[in-house]
Parts: C-alpha cells; sequence; structure tokens
C-alpha cells in the first residue's frame, strides 16, 4: 500500500503492455467478442474450455485473457441483440428491446455506437473503482477468522440465489446441490474417500471445468436444438455510426447512471453483467421524460444497460480479487483458473503477485479501449459471422469442449463425467433450476467445510461464535435481511417483473 | 391430492433423493463426529437434510401453488449429444485424434434438424486439420493422431 494506487496502476501497465501481453489481451478480447457475438455460447462455456490450455500460460497470460473474455462477450453481445433481436450473450437480453427497434427505424449504426461508446467509458470507470476499492477490501479481508470468513460464503451464496431468477426455495437448494457436489473426492481431515464409489478418478473430486462445461456447455446445446433455427440478421444497412449531437445529449446521463449502478451491482455477491443491465433498464424507463418511447427504440434503452453490464463484469472482479470469493459463475472459474497456476486465492494475492493483481487491473482498461477501436470497424465482420448456420456451430463447440475436457487428464473419464452433468444440467433446465447457484456451491463446498470445522474448534463447539463475532454477525444479518426482502410478497412481485421483462 | 406444478413437483423430488442419499450414505460409511471435531459425515449429512427440506417445501409447494407442466424431452438431441461426447473420449486412445473428432462431429450432426453427408463431412476435416494445427503443433498436446495399430 505504501507505493499508492498511480505507482500500483502504472507498475500495472508495465506488466499489461509488454508485447506478450498485449498479444493475449487481444486474443482475449476478439474471443470474448466473438462469442458474444454468437448466440448459443457464452463466457462461461468458452473459459471453462480454454482453463485447461491455460495452464501451459504464465498465470497473468492466462488470466488477463480469460477476463478479456467476459468483457469482451459484452461488447458482442450487444452487436446481436441489436442487429438481430437475439441476446448474444445472457446481459444483453435488455438491449434487445430498444436496440433492435432503433435498427428497425434504420439506427443500428447509432444503437451500435452509443453501446460501444458506453461501455469503454464505464470500463475505464469500473478500472479505477477496481483499483480504488481492492486495496482496502483486501486489507480488512486480511483479518478475517474462519467464522466470518464461513459467513461471508453464506452471503454470497444466499446473494446469489436472491438475484437469480424463478423460486428462491429452488435455488437454495441447487446452492446446497453444488455443495455437497463439492465434497466429493478426499477429506482434507481425515483422509477418507468421501462419495467416490470406488471409482479412482473421483478421489481427487469432480474438476470444476468438467461440471461447468457440462451444465452450461453440452446442456445449452441441446436445449439450442430443441428451439430450431430461426434466426433473422438485420443486416440491410448499418448506416452512420456516429450519433447525432441530439442523440449525445440523450445518452451522457444514462451512461453515467448505468455505470454507476453496474458498478454497485457488480461487486455484490450474485452480481454482475446481467443483473446490472436489468436494473439499469428499469432505472432509464423509471426517471425517464418520455417513459412511453422505452420498447420503442429509445436510444437511452441502450445507453444504460449497456454501460451497466461492461461495468458490472468488470467490477464483479473485487470480491474475488480480494477476498477470493465468486460473485458469479465466471468469477468462480476465474478462481479455477488461478488454483490451476498453483495460487491460493484470496487477499494475501494483491501483496504477494502485485504484478498479477495490478497487471490485471490494467489490461481491463487496455482491453477495453482494443475493444473500442477494434469494434465499430469490424462490424461488418461479426454480422457475416451471424449468417453461419448453428449446425456448423455446435458440433465444432462441442469438439473444443471435448477436446479441453480431455486433455485435463488424458482420461476419457472426464468426458463421461461432463456427459452426466450435460443430462443433469438439461433436467434442471426442463424443472426451471437454475444452474448457476449450484456451480457457485460447488466452489465454495470445500472452502465452506474447512472454515466451519475451524470455526467450530475455534469456539469448542459452540455455534454462536458466529453471530458473537461482530463481522461474522453482520454478514449473517445481511444474508437473513436479503432473504426477508425476498420472502416479502411485494418485493417478490418487483423482482419477478424485472427478469420478466424479456423481448420474445 | 391434484399435482397443480409438475415442474416443482419432480424438482422436489429430485432433490428430495439426492439430499437422503448423501445423509443416508454419509451415516453408514463415514464418521460422524462432534461439532468440535466434525468427522468426515458431518458435513454432508447437515446438506443432505437440508436439501431435502427444501425439496419438501418445493414439493409441497407443488400441490398448492399453480405451475407450468414439464415441456417434452428432446431425446434425440438429448442422447446423440452426450453419446458424441462419451465415444470422442473412449475413442481417442484406440482412433486417434483424427477419427475420434470425426466420430464425434458425425454423431453430434445426426442429433440436429439437418443431415447431409457433404456439409457434416467438410466440416469434420475442417475441424480435424484445426484441432490438428492449433492443439497438437501449437499447444503441443500429448493426443495420438491416428489408430494405435498404424503406429
Amino acid at each position: 500500500m505504501d507505493a499508492g494506487i498511480l505507482g500500483n496502476l502504472w507498475l500495472g501497465f508495465q506488466v499489461a503492455v509488454t508485447p506478450l501481453h498485449l498479444m493475449y489481451c487481444l486474443i482475449g478480447v476478439m474471443l470474448g467478442t466473438l462469442i458474444g457475438v454468437l448466440p448459443g455460447i457464452g463466457p462461461v462455456a468458452t473459459i471453462a474450455m480454454l482453463l485447461p490450455i491455460t495452464f501451459n500460460l504464465s498465470p497473468v497470460a492466462a488470466l488477463i485473457m480469460l477476463a478479456g473474455i467476459y468483457y469482451g462477450a459484452q461488447y458482442g453481445g450487444s452487436t446481436t441483440a441489436i442487429l438481430v433481436n437475439l441476446p448474444g450473450e445472457s446481459a444483453s437480453v435488455v438491449t434487445c428491446l430498444d436496440g433492435y427497434q432503433m435498427a428497425r427505424q434504420g439506427r443500428a449504426g447509432p444503437a451500435l455506437a452509443t453501446a460501444a461508446i458506453g461501455s469503454f467509458f464505464a470500463g475505464c470507470v469500473a478500472t479505477l473503482i477496481i483499483a480504488l476499492a481492492a486495496p482496502p477490501l483486501a486489507e480488512v479481508a486480511l483479518k478475517f477468522g474462519p467464522a466470518e470468513y464461513f459467513s461471508l460464503m453464506v452471503l454470497g451464496l444466499v446473494a446469489a440465489t436472491v438475484l437469480a431468477h424463478g423460486s428462491l426455495i429452488k435455488a437454495i437448494a441447487m446452492v446446497v446441490f453444488g455443495l455437497l457436489l463439492g465434497i466429493i473426492g478426499t477429506d482434507v481431515n481425515s483422509g477418507v474417500l468421501r462419495f467416490t464409489f470406488d471409482i479412482p478418478e473421483l478421489s481427487d473430486g469432480i474438476g470444476f471445468v468438467v461440471v461447468a462445461m457440462g451444465m452450461f456447455g453440452t446442456a445449452e446445446i441441446i436445449a439450442n436444438l430443441e428451439q430450431g433455427e430461426h434466426r433473422e440478421v438485420f443486416t440491410a444497412k448499418v448506416g452512420r455510426l456516429m450519433p447525432s449531437k441530439e442523440d449525445f445529449k440523450r445518452i451522457w446521463a444514462p451512461i453515467m447512471r448505468g455505470t454507476a449502478l453496474g458498478s454497485f451491482l457488480g461487486i455484490l455477491p450474485g452480481g454482475g453483467a446481467l443483473l446490472a443491465s436489468f436494473g439499469a433498464y428499469t432505472l432509464e424507463k423509471k426517471v425517464s421524460s418520455h417513459p412511453e418511447q422505452f420498447g420503442k427504440g429509445a436510444i437511452e434503452g441502450v445507453a444504460g444497460p449497456e454501460a451497466a453490464n461492461n461495468a458490472g463484469a468488470q467490477t464483479s472482479f473485487i470480491p474475488m480479487l480480494t477476498l477470493g470469493i465468486p460473485g458469479n459463475a465466471v468469477m468462480a472459474l476465474m478462481i479455477g483458473a488461478l488454483m490451476i497456476q498453483g495460487i491460493a486465492p484470496g487477499p494475501q494475492v494483491m501483496n504477494e503477485k502485485p504484478q498479477l493483481f495490478w497487471g490485471l487491473i490494467a489490461s481491463m482498461w487496455v482491453g477495453n479501449l482494443m475493444l473500442v477501436i477494434l469494434n465499430l470497424p469490424l462490424i461488418g465482420m461479426w454480422i457475416k459471422l451471424l449468417s453461419v448456420p448453428y449446425r456448423y456451430l455446435y458440433p465444432s463447440i462441442l469438439t473444443f469442449m471435448a477436446i479441453g475436457v480431455f486433455s485435463l487428464s488424458n482420461n476419457p473419464f472426464d468426458v463421461l463425467i461432463m456427459a452426466i452433468f450435460g443430462l443433469i444440467g438439461y433436467v434442471c433446465v426442463k424443472l426451471e433450476c437454475e444452474p448457476a447457484p449450484m456451480i457457485l456451491g460447488f466452489i465454495l463446498g470445500p472452502l465452506m467445510e474447512e472454515n466451519l470445522r475451524r470455526a467450530m474448534l475455534l469456539s469448542r463447539g459452540d455455534p454462536t461464535t458466529f453471530i458473537t463475532k461482530p463481522i461474522s454477525a453482520g454478514f449473517i444479518i445481511a444474508s437473513v435481511i436479503l432473504l426477508l426482502i425476498v420472502a416479502l410478497p411485494a418485493l417478490r412481485k418487483k423482482r419477478e417483473e424485472v427478469f420478466v421483462e424479456e423481448p420474445k | 391430492m391434484k399435482i397443480k406444478s409438475p415442474k416443482n413437483f419432480w424438482a422436489g423430488l429430485m432433490f428430495i433423493g439426492t439430499g437422503v442419499f448423501f445423509v443416508v450414505w454419509a451415516m453408514v460409511h463415514y464418521q460422524m463426529g462432534t461439532a468440535v471435531r466434525m468427522g468426515p459425515a458431518y458435513f454432508p449429512t447437515m446438506l443432505g437434510g437440508l436439501l431435502a427440506f427444501l425439496g419438501l417445501l418445493v414439493l409441497i409447494e407443488s400441490f398448492a401453488v399453480e405451475g407450468p407442466k414439464v415441456p417434452k424431452f428432446a431425446f434425440r438431441p438429448l442422447i446423440l449429444i452426450s453419446f458424441a461426447c462419451v465415444l470422442y473420449g473412449y475413442l481417442m486412445k484406440p482412433l486417434g485424434l483424427v477419427g475420434a473428432t470425426a466420430v464425434l462431429v458425425i454423431v453430434s450432426a445426426y442429433g440436429g434438424h439437418e443431415f447431409k453427408w457433404k456439409e457434416v463431412i467438410i466440416l469434420s476435416i475442417a475441424l480435424i486439420v484445426f484441432s490438428v494445427l492449433v492443439f497438437v503443433k501449437g499447444l503441443t498436446l500429448p493426443f495420438p493422431l491416428w489408430p494405435a495399430a498404424f503406429s
């Protein structure tokens, strides 16, 4: 902390602009845009696919590339939303509402440019917020004992379920299901093999990548295939790109509001890009002096959510980097990437690996710059890509997933497990059980058990330790309040409204 | 009693079944320990019990609150896509990367809506070339290219 924010950022930029890291940043943001543009494959599946490969990279290069995929996908998703009326990435669902209408009115160009400008502005601000907020948070986190950690994880998981859509009880049940799956493998305390059913491959537990690829990869392909193909690309004319002076007057305030709201919602456990964009759209509609234009091509409805989803995507790195706690599925994968590199995630990363920490943050700003420079001229190319039929895409995606999973340990068993989780994921989709909370539970399962055991050992078996320690009590109270808020019928209705606002 | 929400009914049963399984298996096979020194069965038993309880709530709700039907399962893609992945894994050693990729692409393409041999063959060749160049040559993953009998 002696170097100060500027000194730290300077160090970060020195790391981020080395040719090698620039290259991985570019690969990351391009890949991110690509999968953001393509409906049917999202950042979770892509990052899961690339995790095994990052084993061969340095930790800095690996994280820079994977982070680029996440925020790059937010840029790409808006392109598809505006031109095809399909969310290329789940966070751009709301952009379809007004973006597509703008395209139909011949204003696709300004809509795309607004999305890019909003995202870039939000990306710059979010980078600064991370740089400012992360060090003090990490300092606090260093003082956490096992009780605080356990309660913090409870809060994180509760928040993830509250913010998931659909039934609250089912979301909590999915978290618990994930926690149970995380327990499979060797118990670190006793050395006992738990739930391995004498299968040697299970003694190290089920690989996180394998589960994520099954639940988000194969399950999604199967779900997409049953829907059939109906995609109309609105390529007639993108038209003039630059928004008019009048447009600029209308978008600056939504961009500021979107950035602020998105940054805040991104930091919350369970938050991230998706929640941010929904929140921003609702907010813009509320404060607008002409709410009747929303859904009919209001440029504010593009500017606010697009700024918010990018801000949220980036600030969701804060809890992951400072506390070692993932707020959403992508961050859970980032933790997986750190662990593959032999780095234990947590508050100590910032002090022990300043190059990694600040290099990653600086690379986000560099990546945003690349995106805004590259994306607008490349829009023609992305449009072409959209005309590639899904029947070519999904076997390709499957091939890369299968290679990735197989290469984890050159064992067909991993591919079998992936297929099984594909089945489980598909059943969950059919029964409206969200897979994202399960993934969070899965990654936190072993950590929670470890901290629970330690906390109970320290308190000599007294469970009140979680509410007598002030910080821990704060987390528990916050969790209870969150649950109560959602359980109250009035607010529950509101929550449903926000998530129902999807285009057909 | 009439099931009003089939989705919740089945989801509830699924959670109860999973929870009870974890509880029973943990209690039978592992030591419980005490709250101070938790044995390997302690945490799974707690969680399993919680899961079964939540499942019960969902199940009860399914008799009280109206909900949508469970949509039909698309068995063709479900079976073929999963099968294609499993085949890929188990054929990698005997057939090599080239053969395994071809099988994966053909079987998974058969799970889609349209299947044209010409397209599928071109797609498999493209994906094989890409996999070999990027993963085997570029990232030097130790995959056999051809069937074990030939090399």
